[in-house]
């Protein structure tokens, strides 16, 4: 039975976890996004399992509204971040994952003073309502909720050494995947309501001056694409993946950037995952992506490197780890 | 599939309610405030001592006509005509100005300092261009205000509001012209009524002082100033407190005071401060004839250094001679061990900030694209000024003793930075990061300490039940450079001590104007 392609499968079913995708998307600061959170693949039934990221992402050009510069005062702006990323199989199509990552910013040239901390604790639903098994092909639809919160009282006013925008979102996700053989495409859709935030300052210019020290946030419209193959072993993607905020302004010539700039970016990439054959449950996960064009944000050449292990919750122990999915078969 | 498509329905509609019920729009503290209703009119304050003009009548106001003429009549229905139809912007407006002129523009030009608060990007060739006053739309535009340039504009703006004020008083008690609403009982005082005499109106000249002042100090805003000043005019005429002839007298007295004003400006030297090449290399060269490090530039490239002849302007509250009296005791040699004790304080600070300290770092940076220090500190006391009751003539009194304190601060300050040219902490030891933008100017003393000395000094004079919370935000303003990594500790002491010996001017000057505390 080699005619289900959609696999669901203990393997499968890990976070193919090649964060960034989202680390460039937020450009000056870098709140990061989950590879699983994207994706197409949902654990087993109580089958938790926990990722461990790493991610680089530099960038030295950047757009200062439209116009592309660099800044000698800057030199190349570094963003380190270190992840922990646990996914729990609450059944095989409702998933709860979170991300908690920490975050370290450094400037390579000037005086600025690189900032560092636990920033925003990150939590989706995802739900898999639609599955259908057209024999050589499958097409599902996922719908996602999602919620971040910041843990810490860092600052996001310090841009671009900050480490987020101290922003409590909202978001709901829709992605539609089609598997036929090991080939699959994936398109996706975000909204993200962005709370807004608090500054120390208490008065600030946009286009106006306002006298407050909250910031209005604009909201975040982001999608993306994604082509590749899944095996048993292995999986390998390129993704593109744009991100538009729903308002906010250009940052003006030589201005400092703001938490509320309009923040656009499209980026593509690649990633890469290979489920260990002598270490079951676990997988090792590369990626990359760079920005091709953005506004008010900076060029930034985003890489990571993660490793998942599986722990299985579940009752049944059956060799072959499958408990989410009569339908689907193991290759 | 129909129970899995209301599934999908079901939590569509779920997760856009939860993007609807929140309200994102920011109110500013100041936009919805009360009219102003002054404890008194002081009507007494054509007799107070100006601060450029020697007499309240040197610009003269011709006596207006009889509220029985027809010409005055015919004034009252366009009020009525306005009070009969107002457009909810107009209503807008009226409450917008209501709150008081002084107060108004001070916030117009802390937004126009801030919008224009940004150094010039550099050509192709590292080259830094500088803004023209002759050619002010052209990139960079004029002005750079940064905290000098704000400071004089805030001074200028402020002390010419007041001398026109004090002029307006003056003719108001003279020919005691009563408020239209009090004249005509069909005029509603759609603001505050008062007993002050209406001609000539405060507002337009308000409006008219300010709007010729910007000429000078904001010359690429004439044409959004000009409708502001237009809908300060038509806001008096429509809450009842102006007619038609209040306001054309008023404006015409107020861009006279102006003339003498500009005058002065343009002879302050403040025109020279940006300096020369040759000026900025003998900078260089006297300190190493001393034996001394410079500072030098930390950005790059190298920026010329900020306004290094602003030290030479004339300031408003003593001459040119005290300014140099003023000038502290050099600060330490650059290369003895105190220097070097000072520049590891600073590292203490800035190798693991507290969150707190870079809460205050950031609650002081007013770095740029924002109103600058004098503009913070024109921000607390207006806040402060609102609750007090204030006629406009007081307000714009107090405003002008703040601002030519600070205006002087920065002359004092500016004076002292160029005349030791003192090196940054983080140009003696690179492993300084800052918490906040390195300003590129030399570091004793601090400009932030010295502002906060003079502003903390005169507004405990004014607002004395406030004198301990501005003596508090002064230390703490002062203290946040030493926290983000940009000044030395003994820059902040001394500019604190500096700034307070402004003040003291400022104080002496607001004991003997006759308007009392």
């Amino acid at each position: 039975m080699q005619t289900a392609k959609h696999v669901t499968m203990k393997f499968f079913t890990m976070p193919r976890n090649s964060v960034l995708a989202g680390l460039s998307l937020l450009l000056f600061s870098n709140p990061l996004q989950a590879q699983t959170d994207q994706d197409a693949i949902m654990m087993a039934k109580n089958n938790l399992c926990v990722g461990l990221m790493y991610g680089h992402s530099s960038w030295k050009n950047y757009w200062e509204g439209t116009y592309k510069r660099d800044n000698e005062n800057i030199g190349t702006l570094s963003t380190s971040m270190y992840s922990i990323m646990p996914n729990y199989g609450i059944s095989r199509r409702l998933n709860l994952l979170m991300n908690l990552p920490y975050v370290q910013t450094k400037a390579s040239a000037g005086t600025l003073h690189g900032m560092k901390g636990i920033q925003d604790l990150s939590a989706w639903l995802k739900w898999m309502p639609v599955e259908l098994d057209m024999g050589k092909s499958v097409f599902s639809v996922y719908g996602l909720a999602g919620a971040s919160l910041p843990l810490t009282n860092y600052t996001p006013d310090f841009l671009p050494m900050s480490i987020g925008l101290h922003s409590r979102t909202a978001s709901a996700r829709l992605i539609l995947d089609y598997q036929y053989s090991n080939w699959f495409v994936t398109a996706s859709g975000t909204y993200t309501y962005r709370g807004n935030i608090k500054i120390a300052r208490t008065a600030y210019y946009t286009t106006e001056m306002i006298l407050s020290n909250e910031v209005e946030m604009p909201n975040v419209a982001s999608y993306g694409a994604r082509l590749g193959y899944r095996s048993n072993r292995f999986i390998a993607e390129a993704v593109l993946m744009g991100m538009n905020t729903l308002g906010g302004f250009d940052i003006r010539k030589n201005d400092m950037p703001f938490p509320s700039n309009k923040m656009n970016a499209l980026t593509l990439g690649v990633n890469g995952k290979y489920n260990l054959p002598w270490v079951p449950g676990m997988s090792l996960t590369a990626g990359g992506n760079y920005v091709l064009h953005g506004r008010n944000v900076g060029q930034a050449l985003n890489i990571d490197a993660g490793i998942y292990y599986i722990l299985d919750f579940s009752k049944k122990k059956a060799a072959t780890g499958n408990n989410s999915s009569g339908k689907l078969n193991e290759k | 599939m129909k129970k899995i498509t209301s599934y999908i329905a079901l939590s569509v509609l779920f997760s856009s309610s939860l993007f609807v019920a929140c309200k994102k729009h920011i109110t500013g503290r100041t936009d919805d405030i009360n009219a102003l209703a002054p404890a008194s009119t002081d009507m007494n304050a054509g007799t107070w001592k100006m601060v450029l003009l020697t007499r309240p009548d040197t610009f003269a106001v011709a006596a207006p006509a009889a509220v029985t003429s027809s010409g005055y009549v015919g004034e009252l229905n366009e009020i009525k005509g306005f009070q009969a139809d107002m457009s909810e912007d107009q209503k807008k407006q009226m409450k917008y100005w209501s709150a008081g002129g002084v107060l108004r523009w001070n916030e117009i030009m802390r937004e126009l300092v801030a919008k224009h608060n940004l150094p010039p990007y550099q050509n192709e060739d590292g080259v830094y261009p500088i803004p023209s006053s002759t050619n002010p739309f052209n990139y960079p535009t004029f002005p750079f205000s940064n905290p000098p340039y704000a400071a004089r504009a805030y001074a200028y703006v402020s002390a010419a509001q007041y001398d026109a004020l004090v002029a307006c008083w003056y003719y108001k008690k003279l020919y005691n012209r009563p408020m239209p609403y009090k004249t005509d009982t069909n005029v509603k005082a759609l603001a505050t009524a008062t007993d002050l005499p209406s001609y000539p109106s405060e507002a337009a000249v308000m409006a008219g002082v300010t709007a010729e002042m910007m000429k000078l100090l904001f010359p690429t805003e004439i044409d959004v100033i000009n409708l502001k000043a237009q809908e300060q005019e038509n806001a008096a005429i429509m809450a009842g407190a102006a007619t038609r002839s209040d306001i054309i007298a008023g404006e015409a007295l107020g861009r006279q005071v102006a003339q003498a004003f500009i005058a002065r400006a343009k002879a302050d030297n403040a025109g020279k401060a940006v300096g020369t090449q040759a000026d900025w290399d003998a900078l260089e060269k006297m300190n190493l004839d001393k034996g001394e490090t410079p500072w030098y530039s930390l950005e790059s490239p190298k920026r010329p250094p900020m306004l290094p002849l602003f030290g030479k302007v004339k300031p408003f509250l003593f001459d040119s001679a005290t300014v140099v009296s003023l000038c502290p005791v050099p600060p330490p040699s650059t290369s003895s061990a105190d220097m070097k004790a000072d520049a590891d304080e600073v590292l203490s600070y800035t190798k693991n900030p507290t969150a707190e300290n870079i809460r205050i770092v950031q609650f002081w940076a007013d770095g740029v694209g924002t109103y600058t220090p004098p503009g913070h500190w024109d921000a607390i006391a207006a806040e402060d000024f609102i609750t007090k009751n204030y006629s406009e003539v007081r307000w714009a009194r107090n405003m002008a003793l703040l601002n030519m304190s600070m205006m002087d601060a920065a002359i004092e300050c500016w004076f002292t930075k160029y005349h030791y040219c003192n090196p940054r902490p983080s140009q003696v030891n690179p492993e300084i990061k800052t918490l906040t933008g390195i300003p590129n100017f030399p570091s004793y003393i601090s400009g932030h300490s010295t502002f906060s000395g003079a502003a903390a000094t005169i507004l405990g004079y004014l607002v004395p039940e406030r004198a301990s919370a501005y003596n508090d935000m002064a230390q703490e303003a002062s203290f946040s450079r030493l926290a983000g990594g940009i000044h030395y500790k003994r820059d902040c002491q001394v500019g604190l001590d500096v700034g307070a010996k402004i003040g003291q001017y400022a104080i002496t000057k607001a004991q003997n104007d006759g308007a009392g505390q």
